[in-house]
């Protein structure tokens, strides 16, 4: 890597520094605009004037809103995202505690997405007006215009109620099995490390339906970017020149053209990743995923104020997280950077 | 015949998934207002006797479990979402654009704060950031639409901004200074009407958006409550009964959501044909 790259990478990280801070004014914000009376709200129905008064000490209510920010920000660099009211846990720690199911699903959905919208995308690309390029259409068109919790149930019922095929949707594991012991909390990873490929099948069979439905999301707009980008790339001076010079098909595709089309799809992956962690939250309910998305869903609904909050928080940190790799990545990929230095 | 209805002649003719899309649209529109009238049951009428039944003449979608006509209710649903996602889009579409005009126009420390505020929104996942203000101001029907409305705020702001960026120096804009407009005329009369045509198309892609974002709040228990008709939360209690095999339940409110998204799509891609020729693909 050149000394220019790294020097890029170092400007992004700070960067990201007021996208961060602008993020936690923002959950400061949410979490004083309780409707009524925060004190009263987390002092229960059978609080009197006294213990209201002691909650509303406790919380740090009584203090003006910037002394307030502060002790947030004191709380939040200890890790301290406060308690949840339905389970009496610290946030911070029911969150970890579900953040690698969610996680797993994610990603393996991202996985499963790229791997199949960018073969797609540049079949289509290579080849305009045929029947990969109609197919790439349709799949582009009809995938964003499908909600996500009703692909998951559409397919639940073909393949498990009809067919028979995939496993109860359930959480990540059917009762007849044992999760791994917990080393990274991924069960496919967890079980391979433990060497029971009984529960790495069964782990992954679980898994098909939800990563599938999330990959189905995320497939249209990275299709689409991916044959958008490659047709500019194929007509472009420079792989003119490069056919002009002989050069074999494959490589003008792999060598030339596929490095520089990449960097678009790699932004739109940025895009994608915030619409599949929104998406999540619904594929967690229609498969009773037991990830940090289903959590929130509970704390919505018992209106569990802090957890929701440490949710929002976590989700948008990790957003932030992933688009300073995706960037990173970019610097990386990107052949125009590097060849100045 | 007017240039304007000849190219749109031409579009629906040239291009058959856009008339698809038009039709789509103007049945949305008159199931939205008349709805309640062309429904064949009421939509609440529960009747245990006939409960889960599949489709049928009778009940062309089936009935759900407490004997309620499922057709009845998808109908009589399209009003609820419709009216959802208009008032959500209208509100970012007003804010949104007034405020990405002003940035783009004046520039400086305004585009500065607008820019900020829009990086902020979209630095969450914007599904999430939603959950969040729903549960912070309260779960409310009034409350999903003004948080579907932020969310989408910074679409519009930045499509407002580039296209009044790329119009503070021409030619209309100064001939309306000189003339002694003041700043808010000049916004209000000149820049409006031109940066008119890209915030349809956008008004247009985003619709679609915005339903997928207010039923799937609603399909996670917020907002709308039972037993009131919606797409979303008629999935959600649907869903129950796709694993013992009563699919009517959850897949037709579900393919009515889908085929309005898909409408409003389509329907952007075919306005952007019609007002930018060139971007036609």
């Amino acid at each position: 890597m050149k000394s220019d790259s790294l020097f890029l990478i170092g400007r992004r990280l700070l960067q990201a520094a007021p996208v961060v801070m602008g993020i936690i004014v923002v959950t400061f914000i949410l979490t004083r605009a309780l409707p009524g009376d925060p004190a009263v709200f987390f002092a229960g129905p059978a609080a009197d004037e006294k213990s209201i008064a002691e909650i509303r000490a406790s919380l740090g209510l009584d203090k003006s809103w910037p002394e307030q920010f502060w002790v947030y920000l004191q709380n939040l660099s200890r890790g301290d995202l406060g308690k949840s009211i339905s389970t009496g846990q610290p946030v911070m720690e029911e969150l970890a505690t579900r953040l690698p199911a969610s996680l797993e699903l994610t990603l393996m959905g991202l996985f499963l997405a790229v791997a199949i919208a960018i073969p797609l995308g540049m079949l289509a690309a290579t080849r305009p007006n045929s029947l990969v390029d109609h197919l790439c259409r349709l799949v582009v068109t009809i995938g964003v215009s499908l909600p996500t919790f009703f692909t998951g149930l559409f397919l639940v019922y073909i393949f498990y109620f009809l067919l028979g095929l995939s496993p109860a949707p359930l959480g990540r594991l059917s009762i007849i099995h044992i999760a791994p012991d917990h080393v990274t909390g991924f069960y496919l990873i967890d079980s391979l490390i433990a060497g029971d490929f009984e529960v790495f099948r069964a782990a992954l069979y679980q898994m098909i339906l939800p990563a599938s439905t999330l990959a189905i999301f995320a497939l249209a707009p990275l299709a689409r970017m991916t044959r958008a980008a490659m047709l500019g790339v194929l007509s472009s001076d420079f792989v003119r020149t490069a056919r002009a010079s002989g050069l074999s098909r494959k490589t003008i595709l792999w060598v030339y053209a596929f490095q520089n089309a990449i960097l678009p799809v790699l932004t739109t992956l940025g895009m994608v990743f915030s619409f599949l962690l929104g998406a999540n939250v619904l594929v967690e309910k229609v498969f009773a995923w037991p990830g940090i998305g289903s959590f929130a869903i509970e704390a919505l609904i018992a209106s569990d104020y802090a957890a929701v909050q440490g949710f929002v928080l976590a989700m948008a940190l990790m957003y932030v997280l992933l688009n300073l790799a995706i960037d990173i990545l970019y610097t990386v990929v990107d052949p125009r950077i590097g060849l100045e230095g | 015949m007017s240039a304007h209805f000849r190219h749109l002649l031409y579009v629906m003719r040239e291009n058959p998934v856009t008339f698809f899309s038009f039709v789509l649209f103007f049945l949305l529109m008159a199931l939205g207002l008349f709805g309640p009238w062309l429904a064949p049951y009421d939509p609440l009428a529960s009747d245990t006797a006939n409960a889960l039944r599949p489709p049928s003449w009778a009940h062309p979608f089936g009935t759900d479990n407490l004997g309620r006509d499922v057709f009845s209710r998808v109908i009589t649903a399209t009003r609820l979402d419709l009216a959802i996602s208009v008032a959500a889009v209208s509100l970012s579409f007003v804010a949104g654009s007034a405020a990405g005009v002003c940035a783009g126009y004046f520039g400086g420390v305004t585009d500065k704060l607008i820019g900020r505020l829009t990086d902020t929104i979209m630095a969450f996942p914007l599904f999430v950031l939603a959950m969040g203000i729903v549960s912070a101001l309260g779960n409310t029907i009034e409350n999903i639409v003004y948080t579907t409305a932020v969310i989408n705020f910074p679409f519009y702001a930045r499509v407002a901004r580039a296209e009044a960026n790329s119009r503070r120096e021409a030619g209309f804009v100064e001939a309306a200074r000189l003339s002694g407009n003041g700043h808010g005329r000049i916004l209000l009369f000149h820049m409006g009407p031109n940066i008119m045509p890209p915030m349809m198309v956008q008004i247009s892609l985003n619709m679609g958006y915005a339903i997928l974002n207010a039923a799937g709040l609603s399909f996670i228990g917020l907002g709308v409550r039972p037993p009131t008709p919606e797409w979303g939360i008629m999935v959600a209690e649907g869903a129950k009964f796709i694993v013992s095999g009563e699919w009517w339940l959850a897949i037709f409110p579900g393919a009515a959501l889908m085929l309005a998204v898909l409408c409003f799509n389509l329907l952007g891609d075919g306005l952007r044909d019609l007002i930018d020729p060139r971007m036609r693909t």
